[in-house]
């Protein structure tokens, strides 16, 4: 039943993603009650998963793509394979 | 399956038909644009070698895929192998008697001051994806993927062929430094 603090915070990384199991989960908040460091990670890592969520949305509007020049040097090679 | 339905190989127009999509692919896993070209272009080469082996069955595109997809589970064996492993720092006691517990230096403290404002800053994305690239590049893969590519758990474990807990061990250590890379540089300084 009791869990360390290695434990219960990597059951609080799961959880961040919904894939934490009931049982886990009840642990994970009795582990809580007591540990005021853990308290302090779990609180913290709903802002990271905000973040992480501010840095998908930033990423999808900047995809880096391959330009032309880039593209022509690879056919070059592709084509010096084939003949 | 018909001779008539049968796909052909064209590969005078791979480039210009599938480099951008695989290399988009691959860049969603790995990041890094040099790296990416490089796997890209040897897909290429391999599947120009392995041209024999086309059966037909599935489209080209289908076919550079899988081509690709082993690339990308070589190079992940590559950096998780013994051989100059890379591993993150610890954050918790890894034996003893205080096995698990926190490492004194690494205790999270409170952040307070302007949380809320500190999020909507613009300047975040930048802060945190230098704190992504310090990580050692196996973590950093893991993480990309299911928490800013959101790819689901078990196709992570099949694609880089790791279990479930082997995941969820690097996602777990990916975070822990992570927050502490953002304690000292963003939400503290």
């Amino acid at each position: 039943m009791k869990l360390t603090c290695d434990e219960a915070t990597a059951i609080c990384d799961k959880n961040q993603y919904n894939e934490a199991s009931l049982w886990e989960k009840i642990r994970l908040g009795f582990h809580l009650i007591l540990c005021k460091r853990c308290g302090l990670y779990s609180k913290q890592n709903k802002v990271m998963s905000t973040c992480y969520q501010k840095l998908k949305d930033a990423e999808c509007r900047k995809i880096p793509i391959l330009n032309q020049e880039e593209k022509e040097s690879m056919a070059q090679k592709l084509k010096a394979k084939i003949e | 399956m018909s001779e008539a339905d049968k796909q052909l190989l064209n590969p005078e127009k791979w480039v210009s038909l599938y480099a951008d999509y695989l290399f988009n692919y691959t860049i969603s896993r790995l990041n890094d644009k040099d790296l990416a070209k490089d796997l890209v272009q040897d897909t290429f080469f391999s599947a120009l070698k392995a041209k024999e082996n086309f059966k037909g069955e599935s489209s080209e595109r289908t076919w550079l895929i899988a081509i690709l997809k082993r690339k990308i589970v070589d190079y992940y064996r590559k950096i998780n192998s013994a051989k100059g492993k890379a591993e993150v720092r610890m954050n918790f006691y890894a034996d003893g008697e205080r096995e698990g517990e926190w490492l004194e230096e690494r205790v999270p403290t409170d952040w307070s001051g302007e949380i809320d404002k500190k999020i909507e800053n613009q300047e975040l994305a930048v802060v945190l994806e230098k704190c992504i690239a310090d990580l050692p590049e196996k973590y950093g893969m893991v993480f990309r993927m299911k928490t800013i590519q959101q790819i689901e758990t078990d196709d992570i474990c099949k694609e880089l062929d790791i279990t479930t807990s082997n995941l969820w061990v690097i996602i777990h250590r990916a975070r822990t430094q992570l927050r502490k890379c953002m304690e000292e540089n963003w939400f503290k300084n």
